[in-house]
């Protein structure tokens, strides 16, 4: 639970009366507001205790603390996570997604993978989804061969990394030659965690805690707290599927609402060592998509695998608050010219996605007019008014489709058949023409329309 | 700092309900839970899946879905054994072909078919009509009365067509599905109607489910509040198993038909997220998401 502003304003000069207006606010009260609301910096009292401001500084700090993965443009940041449920406000920091590649794997595997982490790029809706990170395990038990991967990979693609490695040589050598990078390292347990702090100080880089239960992650992480080290992943070392749910949400909400700072920090999951079975391993990760982790590492890296998995993390991660609607005009498809049908739907994204894909796939090169309906789906925006006779033709007046196409004829939702009176009226000069009621008929519907106006 | 594991325990629970009768018979809901939190409490019921079949050979499925059932499609009751055998808690008959845009098949006939099905397949049933408003409204009161007594789970019931179909489901003794268009406001509004018609424990939400890539979004958070609501906050309109019928969303999609692999995991992912938002119950198409989805209930993925 965040510190509240009327807790701040007490721990202020004077009790939070003396209002000095230095910080630029007219009072005290108003700048424990600000503050609680992350809108101001401590640094702008110059008369606060500095006992209180350490107090105050670690009260506000995010319940989960970010930490970075990486360097550069692609690193990849993970925590500062606020809610437990996304309706709650939203999701903030997408999970990374890792590829796992083993050092006992042949080099042709290997190079695959990386030119898949490279590759594989789906464009969706204006974003274009892709993996983020590679995970270099030694399995062989080889520092030498574990180092020889680590070098190839670091040469051949800039991406962050986590390297893991039970053997805690291994792990440190194959660190030591790409620590400027801030590789991830895992596991740090209870056994080697007194390796790691001198590295850590000199040369720092991310760490993932692993244990076998919640309880046993704390020590670990009050450990490195008071070597001043914070760049901490969690790892619980969950076994199923169970709990894993148990051991993200317990982490979560004692981050979140037990502000309990040793488990204020992200997770990074393994569905690669849970199961070996593919779509199995999917499953499990579309979980850890919604329950919390930081960072999934996985170990099938194909386009049919890797596709659905980003498509329900763009979906899980979308801001709930923020309706999704396209800006109104006339969006070409398949390179449409003047003889082209023009057809007519409603502004919500989702509708906008569906009826243009399914253009896409007829083939048939469209004008596809997109009428401004508050972000509502057809039948909706009808219901609502904003998709009747008297609004779509001002919009078609104003559009330049006119000038655009040859003809006049104008194809509507089926959904919406009763408008086509009122549409008929209200645009005189077009043929109005009731289209099918869904939009995976349209792929069947449009060829055959063209192909009857051609006679 | 000492840790205390933020254990929580509610106060509301679903409503169980059972569909189905004697040994065959299936029961959803039940739980004081968040989805899948066996750690914090007991379910009294754990999720249920039904494989879903339909009257009218399967027309329009991808082809990566109808590799399992590729020989029983024009049989119905050859069709659900063989959901049955492949693991299916329960079946769902979608009566495809009354939809008067399609083949528009007369009410009795379909109701004939269903009462069919429950004779000679011993399952729970799920049957859902095309989704005319007008055409269900017949269809399935024609339904509940050629099955009196069979205590099936039919619907979708929508806010044109609710009155006489709880009505025909309240006198023969079924279930019936409250479907709204996702909107946690107007579902709660059918709700509150249709308890004034029926008991809690014979009706079951379905908020619609849309497919991965195509809305999942937005069924996952209103199923994930219509829980929280019911259990965490106690209201009692709200304390009512989901249904997710989410196979035939998922299967119409052009990633789901691009590749068989591509396809099964269209479904699995949203029906796992659908599992993780708080369906008791979920409709699938094909079989191996049906194990996986039962690995992943019993927590052992």
């Amino acid at each position: 639970m965040a510190i509240k502003g009327t807790d701040i304003v007490k721990k202020l000069p004077e009790g939070g009366k003396k209002n000095c207006k230095e910080c630029g606010l007219p009072t005290c009260f108003a700048f424990a507001m600000k503050l609680a609301s992350g809108g101001i910096v401590l640094e702008k009292c110059p008369y606060i205790d500095p006992a209180v401001k350490l107090e105050l500084e670690d009260a506000l700090a995010p319940p989960i603390k970010p930490v970075t993965v990486g360097t550069g443009s692609n690193a990849v940041l993970a925590g500062d996570e606020q809610v437990l449920y996304r309706h709650e406000k939203t999701f903030i920091h997408q999970p990374a997604i890792a590829f796992l590649i083993s050092d006992d794997e042949p080099a042709a595997a290997v190079e695959e993978k990386i030119t898949r982490l490279k590759e594989l790029q789906f464009a969706w809706v204006g974003k274009t989804l892709k993996a983020d990170m590679l995970a270099l395990r030694c399995s062989s038990g080889d520092p030498a061969r574990y180092g020889e991967l680590v070098t190839k990979v670091c040469g051949a693609v800039d991406c962050p990394l986590m390297l893991i490695s039970e053997n805690t040589d291994a792990l440190l050598a194959a660190h030591a030659t790409c620590a400027d990078k801030k590789p991830l390292l895992y596991p740090v347990t209870a056994d080697n965690i007194d390796r790691f702090i001198p590295v850590l100080k000199s040369r720092p880089s991310p760490v993932a805690l692993k244990a076998a239960t919640i309880d046993a992650l704390v020590p670990l992480a009050n450990r490195l707290k008071e070597a001043g080290i914070e760049d901490i992943f969690l790892a619980p070392d969950s076994a199923d599927l169970n709990s894993a749910i148990r051991d993200e949400t317990l982490i979560r909400r004692a981050a979140l609402k037990q502000s309990f700072r040793p488990l204020g920090y992200p997770t990074v999951a393994f569905p690669c060592f849970m199961t070996k079975d593919r779509a199995s391993e999917m499953l499990l990760a579309a979980m850890f998509i919604i329950k919390y982790a930081g960072i999934i590492v996985i170990s099938h890296v194909d386009e049919q695998s890797i596709l659905p998995l980003l498509v329900q993390r763009m979906n899980i991660y979308t801001d709930p608050r923020i309706p999704m609607s396209m800006e109104e005009k006339v969006y070409p498809i398949n390179n449409p010219d003047a003889a082209s049908p023009v057809l007519i739907t409603t502004n919500w994204a989702l509708t906008y996605f569906i009826v243009a894909s399914e253009i896409e796939s007829s083939k048939v090169p469209s004008w596809l007019c997109v009428k401004e309906a508050g972000g509502l789906g057809v039948l909706t925006a009808w219901a609502a008014g904003k998709f009747s006779g008297d609004s779509i033709a001002p919009f078609i007046k104003k559009s330049n489709i006119e000038q655009q196409v040859n003809h006049r004829r104008l194809i509507i939702p089926g959904k919406v058949a009763r408008i086509r009176h009122e549409l008929t009226e209200a645009l005189p000069d077009w043929e109005i023409i009731v289209g099918p009621r869904e939009a995976n008929e349209i792929p069947s519907y449009l060829p055959n329309l063209v192909k009857s106006w051609k006679g | 700092m000492e840790y205390t594991a933020p254990l929580e325990t509610y106060s509301g629970s679903v409503k169980e309900v059972v569909i189905g009768k004697g040994d065959r018979s299936v029961k959803v809901g039940g739980e004081n839970i968040l989805p899948l939190h066996y750690f914090e409490g007991k379910a009294a019921n754990r999720p249920k899946i039904a494989l879903e079949i339909d009257d009218n050979g399967a027309a329009g499925w991808s082809e990566w879905v109808l590799e399992p059932y590729k020989d029983v499609v024009a049989d119905p009751v050859k069709w659900a054994l063989k959901c049955l055998d492949l693991g299916a808690d329960l079946i769902c008959l979608r009566l495809e072909s009354t939809d008067p845009q399609g083949a528009n098949v007369p009410a009795e006939i379909a109701a004939a078919l269903v009462k069919k099905v429950a004779a000679e397949v011993q399952t729970a049933l799920v049957v859902y009509g095309c989704g005319d408003d007008k055409k269900d409204a017949e269809v399935l009161a024609a339904v509940a009365a050629a099955c009196s007594g069979e205590n099936l789970l039919i619907g979708p019931a929508v806010k044109e067509n609710y009155e006489p179909l709880a009505k025909a489901v309240a006198e023969h003794g079924h279930c019936i599905i409250a479907q709204t268009p996702i909107d946690i406001n107007l579902e709660k509004e059918l709700n509150v109607k249709l308890l004034k018609q029926l008991p809690p424990e014979r009706i079951v939400i379905d908020p619609l489910s849309s497919a991965l890539g195509y809305g999942m979004e937005y069924s996952f958070t209103i199923m994930e509040r219509t829980k929280q609501v019911g259990v965490i906050h106690g209201d009692f309109a709200m304390q009512i198993p989901i249904i997710a019928d989410l196979g035939g969303e998922c299967w119409k999609t052009n990633q789901a038909r691009a590749g068989r692999e591509q396809g099964i995991l269209w479904e699995g992912i949203t029906a796992m997220s659908l599992l993780l938002a708080g369906a008791n119950l979920l409709v699938l198409r094909h079989p191996n998401n049906c194990r996986m989805i039962k690995e992943a209930i019993d927590g052992k993925l």
